[in-house]
């Protein structure tokens, strides 16, 4: 059966992170997450937290990917918000810093035990809860780092996972 | 603090006032019966008492429309605000200017599943350009104004405030503020310089230009409709237009082309396909403009001018996007182009190929036998009236294309009609709210039979406030698009388009006090709307026609510009699939 094509079929998707300054107020990320979901944009990651010293602005950081005019899209609808103070497409800009931290739950004893501490102390994740026969790691990095180590626990034992997000920030002396 | 101490339902009947509110469409209920008593006390804003939340919405679209001031309403909580949300989301999508003022339960009950509670803010957040919910009576005031600056400048639209009753009631100082500088929102006005110089050089070095117009344009104010006429007969380009934008360049003028789109003519489609700059004014590339997107204007050079930065490049790349206000750039491109004494660049031969075009005749019809066309009741009640310069508003449907092709708007504000969302309904309480933004005007809905059933309680609203709004229904028993487009589509399979068990309209109307005509044949059309014209009321003119009449020329589902159908004996009766699946 035929199928509609969509809009740019031939245009290669690609991920970016946005950095969005809100006003910090009821209702401001319904606005943003209903957007992306009114419009069909892609959310890989959301992360949001007030930023200011007054607690009146937030700093929102999405993960999102798309074809280039698709992601100009999303970069122009998130500006005419009204609440939006601005948004920087920390890709674009080029020279970021993108971390995130997750908690991750281990269980087991004997060998797995003592290769999970050693995966752990390559990965420079640390321990911050632990029983007999359980740990909490607390790992930081790139998304792609925090993917590989939960992949490697997954073989020792992992229980659970708790992630946070991905937060980003412009490098060098000035606010972008 | 400065001010008066005043309660919240005054703050909002005084904040309206120090707006220059003159009309307000409403319809009480419990969660603003503080307002409603508010505006009891006063005589200053004229209150319209509406007979659905709807028609107050669609009415303040049509003052805001014919007037170019923006259009208020005040509904009550739960059902009434859920009941506006389809005007709502008609104004956001042909950025329409207008606050709606929303009561809801108080403070202290939200979220409980109170008695008519429901998340306003939450239900409009995605059809409103902006909404509050207002928790404190001493923001009142300022966010009231704050809703009127939003909603009227930049890309206009819909702006919501949802006010507890309890906010309605407590005290708080009122004090008119000064000029409004948003932290945040800031439209951007005038357009940038190297881009404008970019567009008029590539404009000046054109062979085959066409100016591409919408809604922008009208919304921007009577100043840039002159300037769109200046750059016409400075650039000799011809001029196309949207649904939205008809009236801003004047139908009668040898430069214009008429509507382009799916069932705009032939010249301007060929026209847009054929050119080499188009320069975009105001208008979004809607998907019933631009028909099939990858043959759309292949070889053509394209500026686009508008004052939402998200609308450039949404579903066509342009080579100049220019953000701004359409009637700043537009005065900066005339003053550069006589700067520079730039000649008209259409070519002659690039006028001949379009008068080739023009001499199909692709809005030719045929009127013979006592059947109305229903082309040629346009035609009819347009000659007739256009020494008025009526304003129009239509309903959705196949009379409103009719309307669109057959009725010559010169001046803007005239044309009243739901394009992007396609609301039938909307043509009798539009006509309400216009007929009262313009008294003396002569204002009529152009309608079909099916679509003025959607709102047919508001012919009260009329008779209540003795407004002389005309409704003439082009009746041919179908809901006539739907079936058009099964003919089209599904072999003429009719599934559940036939208007069964229709009212006598003329008893209808009578019944609400209005005059009412019924026409039947064609040799009483003209004797019919000079009935209706010679009465100083409200008339109902029920105008029986041609029953199987369909809408050409038409860009069927999944085509290109050169593609159109001008006439019935081209419809195959089905499409592909991917052609079925697009809308």
């Amino acid at each position: 059966m035929a199928v509609p094509k969509p809009l740019f079929p031939q245009e290669p998707s690609e991920r970016h992170t946005l950095s969005i300054l809100v006003d910090n107020e009821a209702g401001v990320l319904g606005r943003i997450t209903g957007l992306f979901s009114a419009r069909g944009y892609n959310i890989e990651s959301l992360t949001v937290a007030d930023v200011s010293a007054d607690e009146t602005v937030s700093r929102i950081t999405i993960v999102t990917s798309g074809p280039r005019r698709v992601i100009d899209q999303i970069h122009a609808q998130l500006e005419r918000l009204v609440p939006v103070h601005s948004v920087t497409d920390l890709t674009e800009l080029g020279p970021h810093v993108e971390r995130e931290l997750a908690l991750v739950k281990v269980a087991g004893t004997g060998e797995k035990r003592v290769e999970a501490l050693r995966i752990a102390d390559i990965f420079r994740a640390r321990a911050v809860d632990t029983t007999t026969r359980s740990f909490v790691f607390e790992i930081s990095g790139s998304t792609a780092k925090v993917d590989q180590f939960i992949e490697l626990m997954r073989e020792v034992g992992l229980v659970e996972v708790a992630r946070g997000g991905v937060v980003a920030i412009s490098r060098g002396a000035e606010a972008r | 603090m400065q001010g008066r101490e005043l309660t919240g339902a005054e703050i909002v009947v005084q904040a309206l006032v120090d707006l220059g509110v003159d009309t307000l469409f409403g319809y009480p209920g419990g969660a603003v019966l503080p307002i409603y008593d508010a505006l009891f006390k006063q005589s200053r804003i004229r209150h319209i008492l509406v007979r659905h939340e709807q028609g107050a919405v669609h009415a303040a679209e049509g003052y805001a429309r014919s007037t170019g001031k923006p259009g208020v309403v005040l509904v009550t909580s739960g059902p009434g605000a859920t009941n506006a949300v389809t005007g709502i989301t008609d104004a956001l999508m042909d950025s329409i200017p207008i606050v709606v003022l929303t009561g809801q339960v108080a403070t202290h009950l939200i979220g409980t599943d109170a008695f008519q509670e429901c998340d306003t803010v939450g239900i409009t957040r995605h059809c409103s350009k902006h909404n509050y919910l207002v928790k404190e009576t001493g923001r009142l005031g300022d966010v009231i104004h704050e809703a009127f600056h939003i909603a009227t400048t930049g890309r206009p639209g819909p702006v919501v405030v949802d006010i507890p009753k309890d906010v309605q009631v407590a005290k708080a100082r009122y004090a008119r503020p000064g000029p409004i500088q948003h932290k945040t929102y800031r439209p951007r006005v005038k357009g940038d310089r190297a881009a404008i110089e970019a567009a008029v050089e590539m404009l000046a070095a054109a062979e085959r230009p066409i100016l591409y117009t919408g809604g922008g344009i009208i919304n921007s104010g009577p100043g840039a409709s002159q300037l769109l006429r200046d750059l016409a007969r400075l650039t000799g380009a011809p001029v196309t237009s949207t649904l939205m934008g008809l009236g801003a360049f004047p139908a009668g003028d040898p430069q214009f082309l008429g509507m382009l789109g799916m069932h705009g003519t032939y010249e301007a489609n060929m026209a847009m396909n054929q050119c080499d700059l188009m320069l975009c004014l105001g208008a979004r590339f809607d998907d019933r403009v631009t028909g099939r997107l990858d043959g759309f204007s292949p070889d053509s050079r394209k500026v686009h001018v508008d004052i939402d930065r998200s609308s450039f490049n949404k579903t066509v790349r342009v080579d100049v996007a220019i953000e701004g206000d359409v009637g700043h750039v537009l005065e900066d491109m005339v003053k550069l182009w006589r700067a520079r004494a730039c000649k008209p660049s259409a070519t002659p031969e690039w006028g001949a190929r379009i008068a080739g075009w023009r001499a199909k005749n692709s809005l030719g019809y045929r009127q013979d036998g006592p059947a109305i066309q229903p082309q040629h009741a346009i035609a009819r009640l347009f000659a007739a009236t256009r020494h008025r310069h009526p304003i129009i508003s239509t309903e959705v449907g196949q009379h409103q294309m009719w309307t669109a092709q057959h009725f010559g708007f010169e001046k803007p504000n005239r044309w009243l009609t739901s394009g992007g969302l396609g609301t039938m309904g909307y043509g009798l309480p539009a006509a309400i709210g216009a007929q009262l933004g313009n008294p003396d005007a002569l204002v009529i809905d152009i309608a079909g039979e099916a679509s003025i059933l959607m709102n047919i309680q508001e012919l009260g609203t009329a008779t209540q406030y003795r407004l002389p709004v005309k409704v003439f229904v082009l009746n041919n028993e179908y809901m006539g698009m739907v079936r058009q487009w099964q003919d089209l589509t599904y072999e003429g399979r009719h599934s559940q388009s036939y208007s069964d068990s229709l009212p006598d309209f003329v008893r209808l109307a009578e019944a609400w006090g209005w005059k009412g005509i019924r026409i039947d044949t064609a040799d009483a059309l003209d004797d019919g709307i000079a009935a209706m014209l010679a009465h100083d009321g409200p008339v109902f003119v029920d105008c029986r026609v041609e029953r199987h009449a369909n809408c050409f020329p038409m860009i069927p589902s999944g085509a290109t510009h050169t593609e159109m159908l001008l006439g019935p004996e081209q419809v195959s009766g089905t499409v592909d699939r991917a052609a079925e699946a697009l809308v």
